[in-house]
């Protein structure tokens, strides 16, 4: 586990809410934050079969404004922000002109001429920083509102019903990836309807003066449905059963968007010049050496990042494994693993290095886990 | 608190005598730092463990962490519910969540490890 260091920390609002509900903290890219209240095995079923609460105050909130915000967002990522209809979001990438990846990110359309752009905490500073300098130039302007704004999550097949008693805002309209404007108990709100478990569920954006009442608002309101505090330890268990990759584990710098099974989230045939366009062109022609797939272990051993993946049987090291865990929802070992092009496809057999053994897993399509519609 | 009649390592295994026969396990600390055990991996019967040599790997769900054998000797037996059940070592750990049995080589080198008043301090301290 993570030490506190001596740096200081960044603190959501939250921080002693989750101190008086017994939160195990850590440093997570800069941030005390919750990893577990009661238990990662608790939280990640609560989710699955009624819902979780979670503090997600850490990720960076970018919003950009201005007659041209849409074509410089355009320019600086690799989707097609213009694209997006008043009210609706995507998942994007921002990529270096090598086309590696910076961050993966989520872009909502505000307005005509509005956006926001949510980063992962340990990116939020480098794409606050970037996205400002490949929109200058352009009559748009970012407003970083990270360190104001507090971001809370209700996830799981209770969370609409949980949620709708206290918002003005008309939950069933509300469609998978769509934000819109309102409120939450009283409290001026950002309302989408995405999120990183493969539940239904909201991510709600207030400022961080609003924060604690929304959280004890949404706490007590989901008790009768049981809903339970979710930290960061259930958060990963969660989003890889969803298929869902974790910059830093699964993306990096060195990955480009191909690689990585998002080239559908490149939007080439988009007009205009984009950061990366040559780049990820050329491996569009080309083709990738290695890809990022999904397996789960036969043999027994959880896999885990770092670990090596063989060809089956041989002496053949074909890739890594970027995430792995003991799936609560499925009672096997899953992960994601960058392999070789010829070991990419689903049904083929590797062996993962867990310690001295190679135990047998199998490549799965993505995702593990799809919750019932 | 822990339990008056076990010994205990400073890696948090605890070991309890009989006659020269003893088992051995973790603590309820050292299981409420792991936080919810998804695996354990133990050595086959008939392995010959030196004291404070790895025996083992315990591991939740965010961490892998080894198991060092509070005293040297053969293994015996070894908990197969384990396989199934790991969430035992978190429910039960001195008792159904038990790990291995050795069979002693060297009763003195009980006297290398903690009591439990003295295990106590170390974990109040930690």
């Amino acid at each position: 586990m993570t030490e506190v260091s001596d740096q200081p920390v960044h603190l959501t609002p939250l921080v002693e809410e989750h101190r008086a509900l017994g939160a195990k903290l850590i440093d997570f890219a800069g941030w005390l934050m919750p990893v577990q209240y009661g238990g990662i095995l608790e939280e990640h079923r609560a989710v699955r079969e009624r819902a979780g609460l979670f503090d997600l105050s850490h990720m960076g909130e970018l919003f950009v404004e201005g007659p041209e915000a849409g074509d410089a967002l355009a320019y600086a990522l690799v989707t097609n922000p213009p694209a997006l209809t008043i009210g609706r979001a995507h998942y994007s990438m921002i990529v270096a002109p090598d086309g590696g990846i910076l961050d993966d990110l989520i872009v909502y359309r505000l307005g005509e001429e509005s956006f926001l752009v949510v980063a992962n905490a340990g990116n939020a500073q480098l794409v606050s920083d970037t996205l400002a300098e490949r929109i200058a130039g352009r009559r748009a302007v970012l407003d970083d509102r990270s360190l104001a704004t507090a971001l809370i999550a209700v996830q799981g097949p209770s969370a609409a019903a949980i949620l709708a008693p206290f918002t003005d805002v008309d939950l069933a309209a509300l469609k998978y990836y769509a934000i819109v404007e309102g409120s939450v108990s009283g409290i001026p709100a950002l309302v989408a309807r995405t999120g990183y478990t493969g539940e239904d569920g909201f991510e709600i954006f207030v400022d961080n003066a609003r924060a604690v009442e929304l959280w004890r608002t949404l706490l007590e309101a989901g008790r009768p449905a049981g809903l339970l505090p979710v930290g960061l330890g259930a958060r990963d268990t969660l989003r890889l059963e969803a298929g869902m990759p974790l910059y830093g584990n699964d993306l990096d710098r060195t990955t480009n968007p191909y690689e990585a099974g998002q080239g559908r989230v490149v939007k080439l045939e988009k007009p205009g010049d984009f950061v990366g366009r040559p780049a990820l062109e050329k491996v569009a022609r080309d083709g990738v050496d290695r890809r990022l797939v999904g397996f789960m272990v036969k043999g027994r051993g959880i896999a885990r990042h770092g670990y090596p993946v063989y060809g089956a049987g041989e002496d053949r090291e074909t890739g890594v494994v970027t995430s792995g865990t003991q799936s609560p929802t499925l009672g096997v070992p899953i992960g994601m693993a960058y392999v070789a092009s010829r070991d990419a496809e689903p049904g083929t057999m590797v062996d993962v290095g867990i310690r001295e053994q190679r135990v047998p897993a199998q490549i799965v399509p993505l995702p593990f886990y799809r919750r019932a519609r | 608190m822990n339990p008056a009649d076990l010994r205990y390592t400073k890696d948090h295994e605890w070991v309890r005598v009989a006659g020269d026969q003893a088992t051995i396990g973790i603590t309820d600390y050292a299981a409420h730092q792991l936080g919810d055990i998804v695996f354990v991996e133990l050595p086959v019967v008939g392995r010959a463990l030196a004291q404070f040599a790895t025996f083992g790997v315990v591991e939740s769900v965010k961490a892998v962490s080894d198991l060092f054998a509070p005293i040297g000797g053969d293994v015996s037996e070894t908990n197969g519910v384990l396989t199934s059940s790991p969430e035992l070592v978190n429910s039960d750990p001195y008792g159904d969540g038990w790990m291995i049995r050795v069979r002693i080589a060297d009763p003195t080198q009980l006297d290398e490890l903690l009591d439990a008043p003295a295990y106590d301090a170390l974990t109040a301290a930690g």
